[in-house]
């Protein structure tokens, strides 16, 4: 049967035909759709990790007593993971380990775009990768395999334009699978298992030597093929450069690695010496070029092909043309000519957005703020401009902490989510009391993982597959920390926001911490509330409710008289009701025409 | 049959854009093409900018069509229309704009204008032809704003020679909630007026 899949449906689909057991995650995009798919399937334990490390070690642990496992994460998040997978790649496996690794090039929902074929070569182990969703599928299922047959973890490397594109997939397994046998004894075998030095030192030939076998296979996997046709021009490319080189190089031959790391050597050699030119399209950076380069090989790469952003086929177009390469141009027009300039719309924090009230009082405030990862980085655009430094999950903290360790004379407010602080923000919090740190912690609890689309976390005892776990409730947490000044409000009553923020303001010589406590608008729990109104008698245009940056407040084209500014006028179809902007109007204009609470 | 088909659907982040593209290119694998759709999820989503692709083909390879080369643009919002303009190709484009009006935060706050909308649809000399439908306040006659999705597909299927309407509405019926079954198939008629 001919189903329309999305990568990451794919790649679920081919974990359970692989005989997967076990699966963990830490949700970020383009990866997260892998693990709610595996999730419905019957016989898989899925989990949400608290962050990627723990989400690797499960699936490791998983491995080591047999089971087929898959950890999936985002680019940034098996940096998290890296400190295991490094060490993993010595021990090995005992089932099948397979680390799906969703690249983001172009970053639309990231903060670098990163290369992670590079950790497979970093780590010495094998990296596949696949260019729709069919391989998607079905080498998702063979890494299993394929980790087994050589004893290592196996990278499957996705982009964001796999992970999110959908195309045609033969689907022949129903999704119900036979009763798999028990796990076997664990395995005892310290020498492998167990990294002290004098284990590492043993291991480390068996990674080299398991390298020159994964060579020698990548000269007869299956994986990677020539598609021969004019000579004139020889491609090599993989992962979704694939689908543009084939499109543009119309024709012409093309090697399709599928296993891009290790490379097959012999096999580029011969396909090179057969063709005039030698073309490298490839995402990213130059990985496989440098290394076809070293081989001596002449080619193009990444002298007409851009190192950043993503590719697309006008990209490859027009790189190819440049380079006076023989493929189609196409014809062009100039731009639209409008009579307007076309306005931006950029993300903003929705209409009823617990992130709201705490932006406004520390935008007011104008303390320098060091932020996450989150739908609250929205906190860095106008009209907030809250945020001055975001790094990485769980970074706020300790960024903030050093820079007032420093001596820094301005204040630097941490600013975490909840599922963020679970991630990587606890450990820094402990370090920050530990050290004295006069640093305050700004907690957006929103009761979800909101960014990637409302997944549980610690905080939420929400588990993936729907069982109540155990919820690690945030203040109870950082009191038994030893943070004494914790203040806990509402998100959606901005004095009491205001007022938490600046009475932590003033405690400068111990740690402190406010929690604020929401729910996000997308969750079962969040209720909608009668609209409110503007009164435009009273609406003098001050402006402050076009500071707490909803979209459902617009400029109206009446025009004060004596401030000579636009008055304020909601959307109705856009408020929720949550009286941010009622509670920040100075002259109550802004009200609600009738005080019955609708449910949604 | 035609070679191939590239079309572009683009609005605002909670419009049902993805649905109706999903619906798109099951029409295509239904009716012998190969099809192949690409969106992005995340961060632009949150009252951002939603676009989509749907190739149909022989044989597609990119999920992502070209800039300056696709055959239809499906703007489900009126600014959207003229954010995307460029993308349609240089002859014999059509845009398909249904007449609903998202006002971004950047004109919300007062840093931007809405331009007025009869000077983002007076863009025709990108587009050979520009048919404007009153989807959303059809859907709203209909009983339900979001069954602007079903008309406007009833539009786009008009666009499409040689496929039996009721491939579309089998497909439309299989996507959405059984309840809202038959009125989906009423709001796509709408759009074929």
């Amino acid at each position: 049967m001919k189903r329309m899949l999305s990568g990451n449906e794919a790649i679920a689909l081919g974990a359970f035909e692989g005989g997967v057991r076990y699966a963990s995650a830490y949700p970020g995009t383009p990866s997260t759709e892998v693990l709610e798919n595996l999730a419905t399937y019957k016989g898989v334990v899925s989990e949400w990790a608290s962050n990627e490390k723990v989400a690797f070690d499960s699936a490791l642990g998983a491995a080591f007593a047999g089971a087929r496992a898959l950890a999936a994460m985002k680019h940034v998040g098996v940096n998290v993971a890296a400190d295991s997978l490094m060490s993993a790649s010595y021990t090995g496996v005992r089932a099948g380990l397979v680390l799906v690794s969703a690249d983001d090039p172009g970053t639309f929902s990231s903060q670098n775009e990163q290369d992670n074929r590079q950790y497979a070569r970093f780590a010495k182990i094998p990296c596949i990768e696949p260019s729709d969703s069919q391989e998607a599928k079905d080498w998702t299922a063979l890494g299993f395999e394929f980790s087994e047959q050589f004893d290592t973890v196996v990278m499957l490397r996705s982009t964001t334009r796999l992970s999110h594109s959908k195309s045609v997939v033969e689907v022949d397994v129903p999704k119900e699978r036979g009763e798999l046998p028990p796990l076997p004894k664990f395995e005892r075998k310290p020498t492998k298992y167990v990294t002290i030095p004098a284990h590492a030192k043993l291991r480390h030939p068996i990674v080299e030597d398991r390298v020159l076998k994964l060579k020698a296979y990548a000269e007869t996997t299956p994986l990677n093929r020539i598609e021969w046709g004019d000579k004139k021009i020889g491609v090599i490319t993989g992962g979704v450069a694939y689908q543009y080189a084939r499109e543009i190089f119309e024709g012409y031959s093309i090697l399709k690695l599928g296993l891009s790391y290790p490379i097959p050597e012999k096999m580029i050699c011969d396909f090179a010496a057969q063709v005039e030119t030698l073309v490298i399209v490839e995402e990213l950076d130059p990985f496989w070029e440098e290394q076809i380069r070293a081989m001596g090989l002449v080619c193009y790469g990444k002298d007409i092909f851009p190192l950043t952003g993503e590719y697309t086929l006008t990209v490859v177009r027009e790189g190819a043309l440049k380079a006076g390469l023989p493929v189609k141009s196409v014809e062009k027009r100039e731009p639209a000519q409008f009579a307007f300039k076309v306005p931006p719309r950029p993300p903003a924090l929705c209409p009823g957005c617990s992130h709201r009230a705490p932006f406004y009082s520390l935008s007011k405030h104008k303390v320098l703020v060091s932020g996450d990862i989150g739908c609250y980085s929205i906190g860095a655009l106008s009209p907030f401009n809250a945020m001055d430094t975001i790094i990485s999950m769980g970074a706020s903290i300790g960024l903030a902490h050093g820079a007032n360790q420093a001596g820094l004379e301005e204040r630097m407010v941490a600013v975490i989510g909840d599922s963020t602080f679970f991630h990587a923000g606890v450990s820094a919090l402990a370090s920050a009391i530990y050290n004295n740190s006069p640093t305050m912690t700004v907690i957006l609890d929103n009761g979800t993982t909101g960014m990637t689309g409302q997944q549980g976390n610690p905080g939420t005892g929400e588990t993936l597959q729907g069982t109540r776990g155990k919820r690690v409730p945030i203040e109870p947490v950082v009191r038994a920390m030893g943070i004494e000044n914790v203040w806990k409000v509402n998100a959606l009553d901005e004095p009491a926001v205001d007022q938490a923020i600046k009475a932590a303001l003033t405690v400068k010589d111990k740690p402190s911490v406010v929690i604020v406590e929401g729910t996000c608008v997308f969750l079962e729990g969040f209720h909608k509330r009668q609209v409110v109104s503007v009164d435009t008698e009273a609406c003098n245009g001050c402006s402050l409710c076009f500071r707490v940056g909803c979209p459902a407040i617009l400029k109206s084209s009446e025009v004060d008289a004596k401030t000579k500014r636009p008055k304020a006028a909601i959307e109705p179809l856009l408020c929720v009701g949550c009286d941010v902007c009622l509670q920040v109007c100075p002259r109550d204009a802004i009200y609600r025409p009738e005080a019955v609470e609708v449910v949604r | 049959m035609i070679e191939k088909l590239d079309m572009l659907f683009v609005g605002v982040g909670g419009q049902g854009i993805l649905t109706a593209s999903d619906i798109v290119a099951e029409v295509g694998l239904a009716v012998g093409y190969d099809a192949k759709k690409s969106e992005v999820h995340g961060f632009s989503q949150r009252g951002g900018v939603v676009d989509s692709h749907v190739r149909w083909g022989r044989r597609v390879g990119a999920s992502t069509a070209e800039i300056g080369q696709i055959d239809i643009l499906l703007a489900f919002e009126v600014l959207e229309a003229a954010r995307w303009m460029d993308w349609l190709k240089p002859a014999g484009g059509t845009v398909i704009v249904n007449r609903q009006q998202i006002t971004p935060l950047s004109v919300s706050v007062g840093d931007w204008k809405y331009p007025p909308e009869e000077d983002i649809l007076a863009a025709k000399s990108r587009a050979d032809k520009v048919i404007v439908v009153d989807g959303l306040a059809i859907g709203e006659r209909l009983g339900k704003a979001q069954l602007a999705n079903s008309v406007l597909l009833g539009a786009l299927s008009q666009q499409i020679e040689g496929i039996d309407p009721d491939v579309w509405t089998t497909v439309i019926q299989r996507r959405v909630p059984k309840k809202y079954a038959e009125l989906n198939r009423t709001a796509f008629w709408e759009g074929r007026m």
